[in-house]
């Protein structure tokens, strides 16, 4: 795939097809759904970080006016203590229920245990006060080095770490361990003329969302449960409550409307079960929606983490060895992103000799989701400070020293995995020869820092179906819901397929009985997997087409071509129709045409970026501010360039947040004290300068067009990148995210 | 349940009377009361700028007012800003420049970007963000938003 490719369609920047929809407010997200009537429902939640349940009374809410039913882990299935595969990995379906509704105990602060509906949602809430549940509150543990202790409080009596391959024998917070190693660690560091070990802390983060969680169910008397809601993936939805309810995947519709913003948080159910158990018992339509504060308390943040990274090298800059301990936080039941984060650690670099253990440990905070790039940015804060510290003790420009160890095509991780095609040289090349890394940058006070990231992109199933209409345009059908440009995105490849405009194509994302099986939008696998697969249903129509060409003028299929959205006879007769004139003569060549197209493509490709970031450093106050920021990133083929800028823009400024200001904060009783959008900062458009996306791109092998994702990769160098910023300016290494301005006036002996 | 008021009022131009509680707020009786579902609750508690709307000129997070507050007095929305066959420019601003992901602060930004425009036609860069920093985006970035407000001035 090195040869250049003339597009007409791909590479360009049409208007997304969802876009009037979206500017004029008329787009139905899944808190805009109304339905004939509708009752509310609101969830009571856990005041404690870690209580057993003595007792919950629930009638006094029950006789309240307007109240038309109550629920509790009562009202669920009796969960059994197995495993369940939902698509995204195997997890326990005891945990699964008890994160729904609290069956025993409370392991988190918003812990849901008790739910009502009621004919308007400030009666719900009423009620929800008027619920009596008795604790016996237990104490918290909220770190993962504290929750690693011998007596530490333990969440789950019956939690045996699982350590490679071994159970452990007695209760422990920890909930496994794992393990990766490539050549001989010792021998690596033995032929180090400089090695360097640090510790790194990161905050506990949130996705950051605008659109809180939000589910409308309804129960008819035949059985059948429709759920409308805002998700990443309808299917896997559907999947969870088929589990979560023990209920038939095939009496379940999961609709999917509008979302607004998932980052992977929009992966797992927390209310829509509990939708659902209100609308069985009630008999009515019920929405539940959750509030701000619910959002940050109640569902999944990504995981605060301790990571110790120890790399050598020689002194000519190759690095001969890498480990390290990586730490996270699951939350309060296992399932941390750590193995993700061990995936990415030194992926960037080929390096003999590699050790790596991750460890995932319960604490009493709300059970960790995805974030964007899961575990990677985590795992490059702590890898991408201490390359920059080894170049900087070396002498070696630290984009040069990335080179010099950059992981090319045949290289292989330290996980198994071989490289492809990939574009990482490509990315530091980009970053290295930008006007921003070859401007001066003297002034006091003021630092560049780079650092570099790698996210693996998954696959997993699509499925896409091409309806041809007689005007030339086409319908493409499709299970992905479009959380950012997606259905352009997807679209473009039909049409460039069809030869026919972007505009012509017409996607819609449908609900579950609709399509088939597509996997969440998550792992930038939209726009290359359901892109693919558009591709292949698009594929498919041209066949049809050219078999009802050939039966048009009576020849051959073989002696059917098309190119350029034209159908032509190439041998005996001269023909020649367009897409749009053969598409008005379906109904008497055999009917209509319909494209389809199934998926599972295991070519993801992998993701790099390097990024540049100038800082200031106010020594008064603290507060460090982003002067200048430039990211290349290698998109493979950028089918729409304005929203792959986008997405990396995006990412880059969700890195930033982590890096400055975001964390939970948490009292000594396990309360987050900042569960709202004041004091939990995320950065505003006054914090920031424009961002630069450079697009590199080295075609995916795994796609027709060479698409690799973009969406999570863009996280993950920024925090680096500002550490080794704030180091260049005020010659501080910083090793605790966020790095906020309290934390670095204690750097520097200031408070 | 308290007793509702009658309030009359005027929305995107229109003469709009309701009923609501004295607890209901204006994007309360905006979404649910009256479907017009363009203004968005992110935070319901002035964080986020969602569901910006302008209420006699001026731009306020409509999850701030109470909907008794609006009586006699006149409402703007991201519902009354396309006419049938024309988007306002701000919008295809916002389109030209793939100032949207998701989608969800959207109405929210272009509410207070008009509000900026009307009273500032030609404003800086610096003075666009200092503007818009009461909206939340979480998907863009901001790049692409403060192009588009800035061709938006260009263009009106």
């Amino acid at each position: 795939m090195s040869e250049k490719k003339e597009y007409k369609v791909i590479g360009t920047r049409p208007i997304r097809h969802d876009g009037v929809d979206k500017v004029t407010g008329r787009a139905i997200y899944g808190a805009d759904f109304q339905i004939t009537g509708l009752l509310h429902g609101r969830v009571l939640r856990s005041p404690h970080a870690h209580a057993r349940i003595v007792s919950i009374d629930t009638s006094r809410a029950e006789a309240h006016p307007g109240v038309k039913g109550v629920v509790t882990a009562q009202d669920l299935p009796t969960a059994e203590d197995k495993m369940a595969d939902l698509g995204e990995g195997a997890v326990n379906l005891k945990y699964l229920c008890d994160n729904i509704l609290a069956s025993d105990k409370v392991l988190y602060k918003g812990h849901a245990i008790a739910a009502v509906a009621a004919t308007d949602p400030h009666i719900a809430e009423e009620a929800c006060e008027l619920i009596d549940v008795e604790y016996e509150v237990l104490p918290p543990v909220l770190e993962v080095r504290a929750a690693m202790e011998a007596d530490a409080p333990i969440l789950h009596e019956n939690l045996r770490t699982s350590s490679l391959g071994e159970t452990g024998d007695k209760p422990s917070n920890v909930a496994s361990h794992l393990q990766h190693k490539k050549g001989d660690i010792e021998k690596g560091f033995d032929e180090a003329d400089i090695v360097i070990e640090r510790e790194f802390v990161t905050g506990t983060v949130h996705q950051g969302y605008i659109e809180p969680h939000n589910a409308t169910a309804l129960y008819n008397p035949d059985g059948q449960l429709t759920v409308w809601c805002s998700t990443q993936g309808a299917f896997t939805v559907r999947e969870q409550l088929a589990e979560i309810l023990q209920y038939p995947i095939s009496k379940i519709k999961v609709v999917p409307l509008e979302i607004g913003g998932g980052f992977g948080g929009k992966i797992n159910v927390y209310i829509k079960p509990v939708a659902a158990l209100l609308a069985k018992k009630t008999g009515k339509p019920v929405k539940v929606l959750m509030n701000r504060a619910d959002v940050f308390e109640g569902t999944g943040p990504t995981p605060a983490s301790y990571i110790t990274v120890k790399m050598g090298a020689t002194k000519d800059g190759k690095i001969t060895a890498a480990q390290t301990s990586m730490v996270f936080e699951a939350g309060a039941y296992p399932g941390s992103p750590v193995g993700a984060g061990a995936m990415c650690i030194f992926a960037p670099y080929n390096t003999e000799n590699v050790l790596i253990d991750g460890y995932d440990v319960v604490v009493n905070k709300p059970k960790t989701a995805p974030y964007r790039a899961p575990g990677a940015t985590n795992a490059a804060f702590g890898s991408e400070t201490v390359i920059d510290e080894l170049a900087e003790e070396l002498n070696i420009d630290p984009l040069e020293m990335r080179l010099m160890n950059g992981a090319k095509e045949g290289d292989h991780r330290a996980d198994g995995p071989v490289f492809p095609r990939i574009g990482f040289i490509e990315t530091v090349e980009a970053a290295k020869t930008h006007p921003h890394y070859t401007a001066p940058n003297g002034k006091k006070h003021h630092g560049r820092g780079v650092a570099s990231g790698f996210w693996f992109n998954i696959g997993l199933e699509s499925s896409v179906t091409i309806n041809v209409n007689p005007d030339g345009t086409v319908n493409l059908v499709e299970g992905s819901t479009d959380i950012g440009g997606t259905r352009a995105s997807i679209a473009m490849q039909a049409a460039e397929v069809l030869g026919i405009p972007a505009e012509s194509v017409n996607p819609t994302v449908v609900d579950t009985n609709s399509i088939g099986y597509t996997a969440v939008t998550g792992g930038s696998r939209t726009t290359y997997a359901t892109g693919y697969a558009a591709y292949e249903a698009a594929q498919d129509v041209v066949k049809q087409m050219i078999g009802r060409a050939a039966k048009l003028w009576d020849v051959n299929e073989a002696n059917v071509q098309f190119a350029d959205g034209e159908f032509s006879s190439i041998n005996g007769k001269e023909e020649q129709i367009s897409f749009r004139d053969l598409s008005a003569r379906l109904g008497e060549t055999g009917g209509p045409v319909v494209g389809r197209a199934t998926m599972n493509p295991a070519g993801a490709g992998g993701a790099f970026a390097t990024h540049v970031v100038d800082v200031a450093v106010d020594e008064e106050t603290g507060k460090v501010e982003i002067l200048r920021y430039t990211a290349t990133q290698d998109a493979g083929k950028a089918i729409h360039p304005s929203y792959v800028e986008g997405q990396i823009q995006g990412g880059v400024v969700q890195g930033i947040g982590w890096a400055l200001n975001e964390e939970y904060i948490y009292n000594a009783e396990g309360e987050m004290t900042n569960a709202s959008f004041l004091d939990y900062r995320m950065p505003t458009c006054l914090d920031l300068p424009m961002i630069d996306a450079v697009i590199v791109e080295v075609p995916n092998p795994g796609h027709p067009y060479g698409v690799r994702g973009v969406g999570e990769v863009p996280i993950v160098p920024p925090p680096a990148a500002i550490a080794n910023a704030i180091y260049d300016a005020i010659g501080i290494r910083m090793t605790e995210l966020p790095m906020s301005p309290d934390r670095l006036l204690k750097a520097m002996g200031k408070i | 349940m308290a007793r509702k008021s009658h309030v009359q009022t005027t929305i995107n131009g229109e003469a709009v009377e309701f009923l609501c509680e004295p607890r209901q707020s204006l994007l309360e009786v905006l979404r649910d009361e009256l479907h017009l579902t363009g203004a968005k609750e992110g935070c319901n508690n002035g964080n986020c700028g969602a569901c910006s709307v302008i209420l006699d000129g001026r731009l306020v997070n409509s999850c701030l007012v109470l909907g008794v507050e609006t009586d006699g007095k006149s409402v703007e929305t991201i519902e009354g800003l396309a006419e049938p066959d024309k988007l306002h420019p701000i919008q295809d601003a916002f389109l030209e420049n793939a100032a949207l992901q998701c989608g969800i602060c959207t109405p929210g930004f272009i509410m207070s970007a008009k509000a900026l425009l009307d009273q500032n036609p030609n404003p800086t860069e610096h003075e666009v963000r200092y503007w818009l920093a009461g909206n939340l985006c979480r998907c863009t970035g901001y790049d692409k938003i403060v192009r588009a407000v800035l061709d938006a001035a260009a263009a009106t």
